[in-house]
């Protein structure tokens, strides 16, 4: 499944306005425990339901969304339903307990 | 299928233990409950594992164990352990993903970074409260940080954090530093960092997000108050081995009990890596433990042919 990049521009339409459940990933490049999350996520986009969007957001080029959502460690997993926050983890995290999450 | 080996954690030990079961002729799967690498894979720069002398990215040295142990076969399933049968000849591991049946288990699930150990302190992660400093520093650019240690990761993430923020306060519970020289050299020429002796965080205040850390001087038992953006803490390890059966034998902080030979007190169980209680943890020592973890399964294997019907 398509992993959305998301910017200040398309957050509204892409994740505020989905009817539905957004996975997002806040991340840097420069962050290794990012690096190491990324294909976990990649994972988790290929095996979760068709309703699911898995999006990534860059904390150094989209900093307002970044403080937006308090980010201040990251890796940050962030859930959201139908605009709103359901869920958060941070740091690094296995396929399932992201898969629990979602639920 | 009965498995030869099953090995439990995708890091430096169990990757390595991974190819020398294969090698060797023996069948074997690798458990992770996160992602492949452990530590290993969220250090910034790796430059005391030989054969790069430029030094190596952590995640690509893990991901290059990784291709290893697969070009021999071995697949990691990723999925958490939910149960251990040990005791018997036939090992069982319980995991979302059904359960995995075999001759031996290595253990090889490392250590992560200890905890304070304080009120408040789960609620303050990501509030404030970090564990990386390589990774959350730049959200404290021009900002006042508190590092809590006194060890080589305590004074390489103040010396890191100085790069980036206003002032850098490094909290350490004796008089003198455990760092290597070149660290302490380094962190004495740096204006913007403060150090403070003979202190151990007590309490962390703060409604949203951290905003003042409460210190208790060990010797005077004087009470100080600091004002701080951010607290990094990096006080060493402990291992993962919470999950692990009350059968398995651990010393009193968690590390399992073995010795160089890698056995446990359980037949055909084996401890390889930082879990295991020994002298020095490093990607070189866990690589070590990974190779004699395998060849004794093998061996124990042999020494009990004809008694796996």
């Amino acid at each position: 499944m398509k992993i959305f990049d998301v910017t200040g521009d398309s957050f509204s339409s892409e994740v505020e306005n989905y009817n539905g459940t957004v996975l997002i990933d806040f991340f840097a490049d420069w962050c290794t425990p990012c690096k190491m999350l990324s294909p976990v996520i990649e994972d988790v986009a290929a095996g979760a339901p068709a309703e699911v969007k898995v999006c990534k957001v860059n904390v150094d080029s989209e900093k307002e969304l970044a403080e937006r959502f308090g980010i201040m460690s990251i890796p940050t997993l962030v859930v959201m339903k139908n605009g709103a926050v359901k869920n958060r983890s941070i740091g690094v995290t296995g396929k399932q307990a992201i898969m629990d999450m979602l639920e | 299928m009965l498995y030869d080996t099953v090995i439990i954690g995708a890091g430096a030990a169990g990757y390595t233990a991974a190819i020398y079961a294969a090698r060797s002729g023996m069948s074997a799967v690798i458990i992770e409950n996160k992602a492949p690498g452990g530590q290993m894979a969220i250090s910034e720069k790796i430059e005391n594992y030989p054969g790069f002398p430029e030094g190596i990215n952590g995640a690509e040295l893990a991901a290059a164990f990784q291709r290893s142990s697969e070009s021999f076969g071995v697949k990691t399933i990723f999925t958490d352990t939910e149960g251990f049968e040990l005791n018997e000849r036939i090992k069982r591991i319980k995991t979302a993903m059904g359960d995995f049946v075999s001759k031996t288990v290595i253990l090889a699930t490392g250590a992560k970074s200890a905890r304070l150990g304080i009120e408040r302190e789960d609620f303050f992660i990501g509030r404030g409260l970090s564990y990386c400093a390589v990774c959350d520093a730049m959200f404290y650019k021009n900002k006042t940080t508190v590092v809590i240690g006194g060890g080589n990761s305590a004074l390489s993430s103040a010396l890191f954090l100085a790069d980036l923020c206003k002032k850098v306060i490094v909290v350490h519970r004796r008089n003198e530093f455990r760092a290597e020289k070149a660290y302490i050299d380094a962190l004495n020429e740096r204006k913007n960092i403060e150090v403070i002796f003979d202190c151990i965080p007590e309490e962390l205040l703060g409604v949203d997000r951290i905003e003042n850390i409460v210190l208790l001087n060990n010797i005077t038992a004087e009470r100080k108050t600091i004002k701080c953006d951010g607290i990094f803490v990096c006080i060493g390890y402990s291992p993962n081995t919470d999950m692990l059966p009350d059968c398995i034998s651990k010393d009193s902080a968690g590390y399992i009990n073995a010795s160089e030979n890698t056995h446990t007190n359980i037949d055909g169980v084996y401890a390889a890596g930082d879990l295991r209680s020994k002298p020095l943890r490093q990607i070189v020592t866990a690589v070590c433990d990974g190779a004699v973890a395998a060849s004794q399964a093998k061996k124990y294997i042999e020494g009990m042919k004809g008694k796996w019907e």
